[in-house]
């Protein structure tokens, strides 16, 4: 593999991305003051708020985790071009990780089990402080980050080592991605019910979690497919971004559209069957007081919709098109989110605050910049890949 | 003269590449009535033979909706016209419940559709064919890539479409009787 190939795999550096990364830093660094300011004026509702939005955003690089070590495990040329978008997702962790510290120092003024005059008239409470307490919440936290940092930086670094004299085997990324699914699937499901089902700590639902990922996964997938269609027109490039490749990433987009509505349906049917006096009022805070329209807009913008959409095989097949679908797919994760997340806070009406606009472009801002610097450092492309035979060609 | 007994010409061809660019070939010489045989699917030959649409994706999204209009008709008809049961105080019209079974009847209707539609489009199933009239022909489901030009096409000529086909890098070229 030649130097010069490899030198012009790199992001150009005229590309709309970097030009996108620096406005998202100074939008982030903008909003940031002003969700500062708004934590003078309500440091509860800015926290609410900063959570909440924090919820949406970690769920990319975990999503974009999974999504890694599946495509390693599967193989497949939709799988090698996204992959190392992937790889530049999954390299945001230590910057959430960081943003995590504010949730981290505010537990007792955002979760009800957290603080002491609750816990101390709720015989349930008590009975949840074993697992339910700041210390082993907090460690919780941090071996979750751990594990997803530790995964991500071998998932990169082996991966890339590919591309080098001497390559480590792709069975050693097999095997460990067949271990990280498993550690992914549980340390998600564990961190969902920590971090969101938690704010309602009577209430309980056991396929949260796995909602929870299903919603993230299909947030990473909808950003690599943006992402890989803002590259498409990039020369060198574009003869990897091959229509058929968007089809294949246009089929999963909408299988995971439709995984989403498959668990969001579950667990709205199972509570609905079962009716019981502590399951429902989660789902009739949700569908009442104004609440009840954002549900139903997830309906019809989060799953009719694209689904409808992602039926057309010529849309798939446009780059641009598919792009367009997948940022409103991506637009609709925050709104599902918010819908999952802020009724916990206890407000009996429709509340959305300038302070959550704010605190999402602030994390927003400030990750999308970080993600574009770990991009730009390394070939758009896995160059030996053998799933993606035409870059031989290009490099001979 | 046309041979008015054969059904056309079959060229064997070795490697699946060949056969590819063979079939673009014929078509770009303006053949419009040639099939392809292979032992295995072949993603570029469609795209060489022209073969650009096909009405069954629309079908089965025919099948799809009828199927899934269908499953909540049964559900709405057996649960609030016909037996009508008071399950747990819900009302009879409980539409969350229908919909799992709607959405399998979707998947089952558009299934079967496209199952069907697609022999039904390929005119299957079909007791006799001409092509089986040659021996070789068997290789198609082992190791060789057959193209037949029909004798209706209008471009057919016995003689002139038997040396464009050798042309073509064929191993040999055989007359197939109707």
């Amino acid at each position: 593999m030649t130097d010069g190939v490899r030198e012009k795999l790199f992001l150009p550096s005229e590309h709309v991305l970097r030009r996108t990364g620096q406005r998202a830093l100074g939008l982030g660094l903008v909003a940031l003051v002003v969700l500062v300011i708004g934590a003078l004026f309500d440091r509860e509702r800015a926290l609410q708020g900063y959570l909440v939005t924090y919820l949406f955003w970690v769920g990319l690089p975990i999503g974009g985790l999974a999504i890694l070590m599946l495509q390693h495990i599967t193989g497949g040329a939709w799988g090698a071009v996204i992959r190392r978008i992937l790889e530049a997702l999954v390299a945001t962790f230590p910057l959430m990780a960081v943003l995590f510290v504010p949730i981290a120092l505010s537990l007792p003024e955002l979760y009800a089990w957290a603080d002491a005059d609750v816990v101390a008239h709720d015989p349930i409470l008590q009975h949840k402080t074993p697992y339910l307490n700041e210390s082993f919440f907090v460690t919780r936290a941090a071996v979750y980050f751990g594990l997803w940092v530790v995964l991500s930086f071998f998932l990169a670094r082996w991966s890339r080592m590919r591309d080098r004299p001497d390559p480590p085997s792709q069975r050693r990324l097999e095997n460990l991605s067949r271990g990280g699914l498993l550690v992914l699937a549980m340390t998600g499901t564990f961190a969902s019910i920590d971090w969101a089902m938690s704010l309602e700590p009577h209430w309980f639902s056991t396929i949260y979690g796995i909602l929870f990922l299903g919603g993230q996964v299909l947030a990473a997938l909808a950003f690599s497919i943006a992402i890989a269609a803002s590259l498409s027109d990039a020369p060198l490039l574009s003869s990897s971004f091959t229509p058929d490749r968007f089809h294949d990433l246009g089929k999963l987009l909408l299988a995971f559209v439709m995984v989403w509505a498959y668990f969001a349906l579950s667990q709205f049917l199972i509570i609905w069957s079962g009716n019981l006096p502590e399951e429902t009022p989660w789902y009739f805070r949700r569908l009442h007081g104004g609440w009840q329209w954002m549900g139903v807009s997830l309906i019809v913008l989060h799953f009719a919709v694209p689904f409808a959409l992602l039926l057309s095989r010529p849309l798939k097949r446009r780059a641009g098109a598919l792009a367009a679908v997948a940022l409103g797919v991506l637009t609709m994760r925050v709104v599902d989110v918010y819908w999952l997340v802020a009724p916990s806070f206890g407000s009996d009406h429709f509340t959305v605050s300038w302070i959550d606009f704010a605190a999402l472009l602030a994390i927003g801002g400030i990750w999308f910049a970080f993600f574009v610097s770990r991009l730009v450092r390394q070939p758009l492309l896995p160059l030996s890949d053998p799933d993606l035979p035409e870059l031989a060609e290009v490099a001979s | 003269m046309r041979n008015l007994a054969a059904h056309g010409l079959m060229a064997e061809f070795a490697s699946a590449a060949d056969l590819v660019a063979a079939a673009r070939e014929v078509r770009e010489a303006g053949y419009r009535h040639f099939d392809a045989y292979t032992p295995f699917p072949i993603e570029e030959l469609d795209e060489a033979m022209g073969l650009h649409h096909t009405r069954l994706p629309f079908l089965v999204l025919i099948g799809g909706i009828l199927g899934g209009l269908g499953g909540f008709a049964l559900q709405y008809w057996t649960s609030v016209v016909n037996y009508p049961i008071n399950v747990g105080g819900r009302p009879l019209f409980s539409w969350p419940a229908f919909i799992p079974v709607t959405f399998e009847c979707t998947i089952l209707a558009a299934g079967l559709t496209a199952v069907l539609g697609m022999l039904a489009l390929n005119g299957l199933p079909q007791p006799y064919h001409p092509v089986f009239n040659i021996s070789r022909f068997a290789l198609a489901s082992r190791d060789r890539f057959f193209l037949c030009v029909e004798a209706r096409d209008p471009r057919y000529d016995p003689v002139e479409t038997r040396h464009f086909l050798e042309g073509l890098d064929a191993r040999r070229v055989s007359d197939v009787e109707s």
